[in-house]
């Protein structure tokens, strides 16, 4: 079973756990902001033509961008934002939802922003867009996800 | 000078009422105690109103304008107590000018749909200044659509200020209004709205004047500076949210037309006709917010009790300080550097979004505003997306300042941009 978990790819809850844990070594808020910050700094730039209004993710202070393709069946994210710790959470979504198949990025939550302590950001009130995006990118899988169907049909 | 100032400024001991009178001050936020920078947003309410507020809900509730019975006109009196203390207030010169409405958007909006329905035509022209808030530009945005009026714009100077030579000049005969704001939320500047006024009058072009962040910092008088219309909110002058008022003059409001039907606005109803009531009541239809009306009544004594002159000295003490500290701030530059300017002081890093300075002074429990202050195109006049903003009122003191410039040097250090 070990042998055959190593040999494939992690799947959403899998990676829903790594990320937990990763942040569970940090202690104040000072050390998970700054890892925030750093995982935003190590995204993969978003190319400059894809900044532009029709990529903007509404309702955020500062701005998030947020593209999406579908690749063999999985949804594939990029995005980018000008504020550090916006960007940092933003790549934390990519790195949850990117590669998904459209039916989990539907059903499945971001449960781990609330295990490590960034639930304040996932409040459907607070203006810095992080519900937003995470709404956008499940829009995105609702339209692949039928554009799947209309193919196999 | 600079003395007297000094001294006058220490006869009311704003430390004390900031203990006594504000005990949410006294609260914790992220561990840290809390440090209330967004007062532009809004003000905190002092014990005295909030009790004003639980008298009037526990023993004194009824509706007002209908009853015959004693709680019915309890209320009512109360209630239109507050058109009196306005009145008295702004010095407007009647009480017939004071219209209840739910804020200063309602208020602009009011004046846009009645007055702007009435007097504008195809290519009459509305000036707006470039530092306007949403609420004073979108609703003549949308009356301007309607009517075929077009809108103008005056510019602002590198500074921060309106730029009155090119505002003279967008001036003519087919000006049918100017709406400006008293004083700017997103840069702090205090306009000479008694010289636009007079400006605007000598081509027959009435005034509307944005005072919500006006009222709270300083004496206003409506009559010395001879504008049509005033508009202000309650909230942020130590009142409850959901109340304002828009100061009109008698000979315009007794022409304007209603704008929302119902109970309370009217003489008689027929299915064939309905005469209206006489102003102000003809512009407040329904229900109104009592308790709100009464509190803002309760504010108006409690600021008076203190006095606007002197709330506007202490004012002007601590952002002078909290200004002088935040210039020696490395990468910070100041969003406006007006001539005048009333308790807002707005800011950006060069490296630092205004988003990540909001987060990173919050986990310190300083409360500030950032973004975009709801006026883009002032924003964008500088080329900005956010600023962050720390706006102060009489109850902060040094140590907030002071608390707020730790916080940024800190923002500094945690995004290590030095």
């Amino acid at each position: 079973m070990l042998y055959f978990l190593s040999y494939r790819t992690m799947d959403i809850h899998e990676k829903q756990e790594r990320i937990i844990k990763e942040f569970k070594v940090l202690g104040d808020w000072q050390e998970r902001y700054k890892h925030i910050i750093k995982l935003g700094q190590k995204l993969d730039p978003l190319e400059e033509k894809h900044k532009k209004d029709e990529n903007l993710v509404r309702g955020c202070q500062s701005q998030v961008w947020l593209i999406a393709e579908l690749q063999d069946g999985k949804v594939v994210f990029k995005a980018d934002s000008d504020a550090a710790i916006t960007k940092g959470l933003v790549a934390l979504m990519v790195r949850f939802y990117s590669g998904e198949d459209p039916d989990t990025i539907i059903v499945t939550k971001p449960e781990f922003i609330e295990r490590i302590g960034m639930q304040e950001h996932l409040s459907p009130t607070r203006s810095n867009g992080l519900v937003s995006m995470v709404k956008q990118m499940k829009i995105y899988a609702m339209v692949y996800k039928s554009k799947l169907q209309q193919q196999a049909s | 000078m600079k003395e007297a100032v000094q001294s006058i400024a220490t006869t009311v001991d704003f430390n004390r009422i900031r203990s006594r009178d504000f005990p949410i001050l006294e609260r914790e936020v992220n561990g840290k105690p809390l440090v209330y920078l967004d007062n532009a947003a809004s003000s905190q309410m002092p014990r005295q109103v909030a009790d004003r507020l639980d008298r009037y809900h526990r023993m004194e509730h009824a509706n007002v304008h209908r009853g015959i019975h004693t709680l019915s006109q309890e209320a009512t009196d109360a209630y239109e107590a507050t058109r009196e203390k306005v009145k008295t207030f702004i010095n407007a010169g009647s009480t017939d000018e004071i219209i209840y409405t739910t804020g200063t958007t309602d208020s602009i909006n009011l004046v846009a749909n009645s007055f702007g329905r009435l007097k504008f035509g195809k290519d009459d022209e509305i000036i707006l200044s470039q530092m306007e808030h949403h609420a004073n530009i979108v609703p003549w945005q949308m009356i301007a659509e309607q009517t075929g009026a077009v809108i103008k714009v005056i510019p602002v100077t590198d500074r921060g200020d309106i730029d009155m030579q090119a505002y003279k000049e967008l001036l003519s005969d087919k000006t049918k209004l100017v709406a400006v704001v008293h004083v700017s939320n997103a840069l702090g500047t205090v306009n000479p709205v008694r010289e636009i006024t007079e400006m605007a009058r000598q081509h027959g072009a009435a005034v509307l004047i944005d005072g919500a962040q006006a009222v709270p910092h300083q004496t206003v008088d409506v009559q010395e500076i001879d504008c049509d219309f005033y508009a202000f909110s309650a909230h942020k002058m130590c009142g409850p949210t959901g109340f304002g008022i828009l100061y009109g003059k008698k000979e315009h409001l007794d022409a304007m037309p209603p704008y929302r039907g119902g109970g309370d606005m009217i003489d008689k109803v027929t299915f064939e006709k309905t005469t209206y009531n006489i102003a102000p009541f003809k512009f407040e239809a329904g229900t109104p917010p009592i308790a709100a009306g009464i509190g803002l009544g309760a504010a108006i004594d409690y600021l008076q009790e203190i006095g606007m002159d002197q709330i506007a000295l202490r004012e002007q003490q601590v952002v002078d300080y909290a200004l002088s500290k935040i210039r020696d701030i490395n990468g910070i530059r100041l969003f406006g550097e007006p001539e005048k300017r009333a308790s807002a002081i707005a800011f950006v890093f060069d490296q630092i979004h205004a988003h990540d300075v909001g987060t990173i002074l919050d986990k310190q429990g300083v409360a500030v505003r950032t973004g975009h202050h709801c006026a883009q195109p002032i924003l964008e006049r500088f080329g900005e997306s956010a600023t962050t903003r720390a706006s102060f009122s009489f109850y902060n003191n040094e140590e907030d300042a002071d608390r707020l410039v730790e916080g940024l040097n800190y923002v500094k250090e945690f995004f290590q941009t030095d």
